[in-house]
């Protein structure tokens, strides 16, 4: 596919693998902060054909694995009742709550529907005005527009049976939380691109200044990824930490201003937990005054479903960069894709669902770059 | 979820009062809300997440990125040619 290939050719990927192991004297952490970035590595070997001096740590970018299980809850709560059809990304349904999945709600009878777009969940409760749509809005801030969209446009028709359960969250606070940890050994950050499409990059200009750490804005692909890493390590072999795009071609500084209007329309802060994590200030999104009737917790009123994170899987341990998923003692054994302990096994851009696809038998490396 | 994929505006319609679009991408056709990006028309690229056009790809810096990366390196290889052989 056009633009997407250009960037997967191998001998340019050798060209940054070069550049890299010239650039590298010492060791150094650096962690991709998005889920389809940790994939992209993981699928093509990336972290095991760089320089040993360089480790990639893999961050909390997935948004179905930090909705926090309360949230999950609440979710098979409402797609459970009476003349609800509940519509989801896909992502979410096999996401394990304290003793089913929204798969199990619909095997059970429930109308739990899979949607490409929030569009399509709003055409839903168009065309069933005397049942119930409420669509999951999980997301970081490149999914944030779409879902505002659905509430302007259930706004703007006036369907009173269409609202969201939000479970909004936002990057730049969640690398502040790591980078103001104690434990945190990260010494640079691939951003992630398609955060910065939308939200663009100005909002971590503070970040790199005040803990002095390169944050570079990094696409997808093999060549984006490795471009990203490149960069990275010549900013700190070269003592900077400044905020630098190495993915042009989808992200502008000032980013998509009429995506960013809509959701200031729509969407305000919030204190947000992140699921194995935990409480992070100021780091999601729920709707506005102005939009609150299309609030799903205050419809349907679970806010009594509440629930505390299982203690025997560690996905926060590897949600912050502080194990590897293959690290825990329960992966791929008791934990795999079909009996998830732990959302981080079955999204597709959890750290332990990858680890798991490419990294289940161990082969060892014995062909280098050329 | 944050993937978003590449794909090119073949045909831009009105949906009641959205700009939509249907894209294709290597082959396969979909629709697109273009409503975030008002300056993108037929035969421009986008990055398409969740059925939104996220952003214009710019294809000009698509192409100044692989050359860059084609030309990485070749600097050394030039310089290093002119130097003696000890």
């Amino acid at each position: 596919m056009k633009y997407l290939d250009e960037f997967r050719d191998p001998a340019l990927a050798g060209r940054l693998f070069a550049e890299i192991d010239a650039a590298v004297t010492r060791p150094w952490a650096l962690m991709e902060v998005c889920g389809g970035q940790t994939h992209a590595i993981i699928r093509n070997g990336i972290d095991q054909l760089l320089p040993d001096q360089v480790e990639l740590i893999h961050g909390p970018g997935c948004p179905v694995c930090v909705t926090p299980l309360e949230t999950i809850e609440r979710a098979l709560e409402i797609a459970s009742g009476p003349d609800v059809v509940f519509c989801s990304f896909g992502d979410m349904l096999r996401v394990p709550g304290r003793a089913r999945d929204l798969f199990a709600v619909k095997a059970e009878g429930g109308d739990v529907r899979v949607v490409y777009s929030p569009l399509d969940a709003v055409a839903v409760a168009e065309a069933n005005p005397d049942r119930q749509v409420v669509f999951f809005g999980v997301g970081f801030e490149t999914t944030a527009p779409a879902n505002a969209m659905a509430v302007v446009q259930a706004s703007d028709r006036g369907l009173s049976n269409f609202s969201l359960l939000v479970s909004h969250v936002l990057v730049p606070p969640a690398i502040e939380a790591i980078l103001s940890s104690p434990t945190s050994r990260v010494d640079g950050f691939l951003a992630a691109g398609h955060v910065c499409s939308v939200m663009g990059t100005w909002q971590y200009e503070p970040l790199a200044e005040r803990y002095h750490v390169p944050i570079v804005v990094t696409g997808f692909e093999p060549l984006d990824v490795l471009d990203g890493i490149r960069r990275c390590i010549l900013q700190l072999e070269a003592g900077r930490g400044e905020v630098e795009n190495a993915y042009p071609r989808a992200v502008q500084a000032e980013g998509n201003t009429a995506a960013q209007d809509v959701l200031a329309e729509v969407f305000e802060v919030c204190d947000r937990s992140w699921r194995g994590i935990g409480m992070i200030p100021a780091s999601g999104w729920r709707l506005t005054p102005a939009f609150a009737d299309f609030d799903a917790e205050q419809r349907f009123d679970v806010s009594d479903v509440t629930a505390d994170e299982p203690s025997e899987c560690r996905a926060g341990e590897v949600l912050q960069g502080m194990i590897k998923p293959d690290e825990c003692e329960w992966f791929g054994t008791t934990c795999t894709p079909r009996t998830p302990m732990g959302a981080t096994m079955v999204s597709s851009e959890g750290a332990c669902a990858a680890y798991y696809q490419y990294r289940r038998i161990a082969t060892p490396v014995s062909v280098r770059h050329g | 979820m944050c993937l978003g994929i590449p794909g090119k505006i073949l045909e831009v319609h009105d949906a009641r009062g959205t700009r939509m679009a249907i894209a294709d991408f290597g082959g396969v056709t979909k629709t697109v809300c273009l409503a975030y990006v008002p300056d993108v028309g037929v035969g421009d690229y986008t990055i398409v997440h969740a059925g939104f056009a996220i952003t214009r790809l710019d294809e000009a810096s698509a192409i100044e990125t692989l050359q860059m990366f084609a030309e990485l390196g070749m600097l050394e290889v030039e310089l290093g040619a002119e130097e003696p052989v000890p």
